[in-house]
C-alpha cells in the first residue's frame, strides 16, 4: 500500500532539481525523514486534539454569538458541553496548543527540508493516483504551513490573514489533517521498515566520522552524488532539537506565569504588568475595546433580564448582595494565562434568582459596554451558570477592578477561556434551557 | 498468448490509472473531508485564502529553503571539511545563525515592530523583542566563539 515505485532512470529529466545528482546533503533520507515524521505524528495529533477542545470551548453551538464558524456542519458534529471542572482546564490544553505549535515549528521546517527533492520529482505525473497523491501533497504542506503561519501571527496580534482567523484556522485545521491522515497512511509501512532497518539508537551513537549516506531505494531521497558529511545525523536531529527547546523554554513562561513569566523572552505576554492587586495579564485594555468613561461611570446600571421581568441595579446595590469569592485564572486562546487570581463577587446563579426563581436551568446572555470586540456579547451554558464559582465580580485580589480588567463588574468563569469572562458588563439575560 | 494480451492490457490501464488501488481508496476519503471544508475554508475572501494556503507552500519551497540552502553552500565552500579530514568551524557558524533565525522566523511581527495595536490592546511595550532577539543572538555567537576556541585549544594542547 504504499504506492512508490523504483526511480525510472533521470537522464531524459531536464538539468537542475529534478535530476537527483542535484541534492547534495549526505544526510538526507528516508531514516531521517522517518525520524522527524514520527516526531510530527505525535505532535499534530495532540494539537489536533487540544485545537478541538479549544473549539468546543467557545461553545459554538449554544449560541449565534459564540460562533464565529457558522457553517460548520458535520465538522462541528463532536461537541459536548464545555464542562467547569477541573477549573484550569482551559489553561492546560490551550496553553499545550500554542507552545506545542511553536515548539515545533523547527520540526516542521526540518521535514520540509528532508523531502524538498520529491517536489521536483520527474516526471511530475505517471499515474492518475500518483498526480492525486501530489494533489494531496500539496494540500498537506501548504495546509500545514498555512495552520503554523496563522496560529503564530494570531498569538502576536498580527492580524494579516485574509479574513478572521477563527474560520481560517478552524476549517484549515481539517483540509489539513485529511491531507495529513491520508500522507501517514501512505507513508507508515515504509516508515516503519526503514526504522526497523537501523534503529534509533544505533543512529545516536553514530559519531560524524562514521555518518555514511543512507543506501539508496525506492523513496527517491537519498542523493546519488553526496557532499562529504559535515554533521552528524544525531547532529542534525540535535540541532532541530535545540530549535524546540530554544523555542520552548522562551515561550512556556507566558502560559506557567509566576516568576517563570519573565523567561518568556519573545512570548507576547512574557512580560510583567506592573504590581498590585490588578497587576496581571490583560486581554484587551479598556481603550483599545472602545470602553468610553461615561460607560462605567455613575451612570452604569446592571440590566438582568428574564423573559418579560427585569431587574436594574446600580452598582451601590451590587455591592450589597451576599457576596462569594473564588480563586480563578484567566487563560486566553492565544496560549496566555494568569495564575490563580482571587474574585470576589456575586454568584451567576444569585443573580438568576433574582429576577424570578429558578425551576429549570438557564443559560445567560452577556453583554458588555465595549463597542469594540468579537465577543462583546457572549453566551454561557447552565452549567457554567450554575456553577457556584460563576460570579458577576466587582473585585479582584482584595482591591477593586481596575478599568483595563472589566471595572466595574465582570464575569469570570471556571474552565472558559478567556473571551467568555465578559469584561463591563451592562445586561444580562437568562433564558430557561429547553 | 491471448491471455497475455488481455494482461498486458488491464496492467497498463492499471499503470495509467494506479499501480496501487489501496492508494485511490485512502486518497478518495481524504479528499471527501477535504471537499467539505474547502469551501469553508475558502470563505469570502476566497482569492486571498488560497493565495495565503498555496502561497505558503511556495514560500516556503521556492523563497525560504532555496534561500538558506544557498547560504549554507556558500558557507561550505569558505569552510567545508574535505572527505576523511577534520571537522571544521562551520558547526559553529550554523548552530547560533540557526537558533537566532529561527527565533526571528517565529516572531518576527513583534522584533520587527510590525503589531501597531499591540501596546494599545495589551498595554505592555512592544519595543522590547528587538533588545532581547539582538542580546540573545549575541549570547548565542560569544558562546559559540568561546566554545570553538575551546575545543582549538583542547586539540592543541592534546598534541
Amino acid at each position: 500500500m504504499n504506492g512508490t515505485h523504483t526511480e525510472p532512470p533521470t537522464s531524459n529529466a531536464p538539468p537542475g532539481p529534478t535530476r537527483p545528482e542535484f541534492w547534495r546533503s549526505p544526510l538526507r533520507g528516508p531514516w531521517l525523514t522517518s525520524v522527524l515524521g514520527l516526531v510530527l505524528l505525535v505532535g499534530i495529533a495532540v494539537l489536533f486534539a487540544t485545537g478541538l477542545l479549544s473549539y468546543a470551548a467557545y461553545n459554538p453551538d449554544l449560541a449565534e454569538v459564540n460562533d464565529k464558524t457558522p457553517d460548520k456542519g458535520l465538522l462541528g458534529h463532536y461537541l459536548f458541553d464545555w464542562p467547569t471542572r477541573p477549573y484550569w482546564l482551559y489553561r492546560l490544553t490551550q496553553g499545550v496548543h500554542v507552545t506545542l505549535g511553536v515548539t515545533l515549528v523547527p520540526v516542521l521546517l526540518a521535514k520540509l527540508w528532508s523531502v524538498i527533492p520529491k517536489l521536483f520529482t520527474w516526471p511530475p505525473v505517471r499515474s492518475l493516483g500518483h498526480a492525486l497523491e501530489r494533489i494531496s501533497l500539496l494540500l498537506l504542506v501548504g495546509g500545514a504551513l498555512f495552520e503554523f503561519v496563522t496560529g503564530v501571527f494570531n498569538v502576536q496580534l498580527n492580524y494579516v490573514f485574509p479574513g478572521s482567523f477563527y474560520p481560517l484556522h478552524f476549517y484549515g485545521a481539517w483540509v489539513f489533517i485529511a491531507a495529513f491522515l491520508a500522507h501517514t497512511a501512505l507513508k507508515t509501512p515504509t516508515a516503519w521498515r526503514t526504522l526497523r532497518r537501523r534503529g534509533l539508537r544505533e543512529e545516536l551513537r553514530t559519531p560524524l566520522s562514521e555518518t555514511r549516506p543512507e543506501p539508496a531505494d525506492e523513496t527517491g531521497l537519498v542523493s546519488p552524488r553526496p557532499d562529504p558529511p559535515t554533521m552528524s545525523r544525531r547532529g542534525a536531529l540535535g540541532l532541530v532539537a535545540a530549535g524546540s527547546l530554544t523555542l520552548l523554554g522562551t515561550t512556556v513562561g507566558q502560559s506557567l506565569g509566576g516568576p517563570l513569566r519573565d523567561t518568556a523572552l519573545f512570548a507576547p505576554r512574557g512580560q510583567r504588568v506592573g504590581s498590585g492587586p490588578n497587576g496581571f495579564q490583560v486581554n484587551t485594555t479598556a481603550t483599545a475595546a472602545g470602553v468610553r468613561e461615561s460607560d462605567i461611570g455613575p451612570e452604569w446600571r446592571l440590566t438582568l433580564r428574564r423573559d418579560d421581568q427585569e431587574v436594574v441595579l446600580t452598582l451601590e446595590e451590587l455591592l450589597e448582595l451576599p457576596r462569594h469569592t473564588v480563586e480563578l485564572p484567566i487563560a486566553c486562546v492565544e496560549g496566555w494565562s494568569t495564575s490563580d487570581q482571587r474574585w470576589s463577587g456575586v454568584p451567576l446563579s444569585d443573580l438568576a434568582e433574582l429576577v424570578g426563581p429558578v425551576d429549570r436551568p438557564v443559560d445567560a446572555l452577556v453583554n458588555s459596554v465595549q463597542s469594540s470586540g468579537a465577543f462583546r456579547s457572549a453566551a454561557l451554558r447552565e452549567n457554567q451558570v450554575r456553577d457556584p464559582r460563576s460570579l458577576l465580580a466587582t473585585h479582584v485580589n482584595g482591591a477593586e477592578l481596575s478599568p483595563d480588567h472589566g471595572y466595574p463588574a465582570r464575569v469570570i468563569v471556571p474552565a472558559a477561556p478567556g473571551v467568555l469572562n465578559t469584561k463591563w458588563v451592562t445586561r444580562i439575560t437568562f433564558t430557561e434551557t429547553e | 498468448m491471448t491471455n497475455d494480451t488481455a494482461t498486458s492490457r488491464g496492467g497498463r490501464v492499471r499503470a495509467v490509472i494506479d499501480p496501487s488501488p489501496a492508494r485511490l481508496v485512502v486518497l478518495a476519503l481524504s479528499f471527501g473531508v477535504v471537499l467539505y471544508a474547502g469551501p469553508r475554508l475558502l470563505g469570502d475572501d476566497a482569492l486571498g485564502t488560497a493565495v495565503w494556503f498555496l502561497g505558503a507552500a511556495v514560500v516556503h519551497d521556492l523563497v525560504l529553503l532555496p534561500g538558506y540552502t544557498l547560504a549554507d553552500r556558500g558557507l561550505r565552500a569558505l569552510g567545508g571539511r574535505r572527505a576523511g579530514g577534520p571537522p571544521t568551524w562551520i558547526n559553529f557558524v550554523r548552530v547560533p545563525v540557526f537558533l537566532s533565525g529561527l527565533l526571528l522566523l517565529v516572531w518576527f511581527p513583534l522584533i520587527l515592530r510590525r503589531v501597531d495595536h499591540y501596546e494599545t490592546t495589551t498595554g505592555l511595550s512592544g519595543d522590547v523583542y528587538l533588545g532581547r532577539w539582538l542580546v540573545v543572538t549575541a549570547v548565542l555567537v560569544v558562546a559559540s566563539a568561546l566554545w570553538f576556541a575551546a575545543t582549538r585549544w583542547y586539540r592543541r594542547a592534546r598534541r
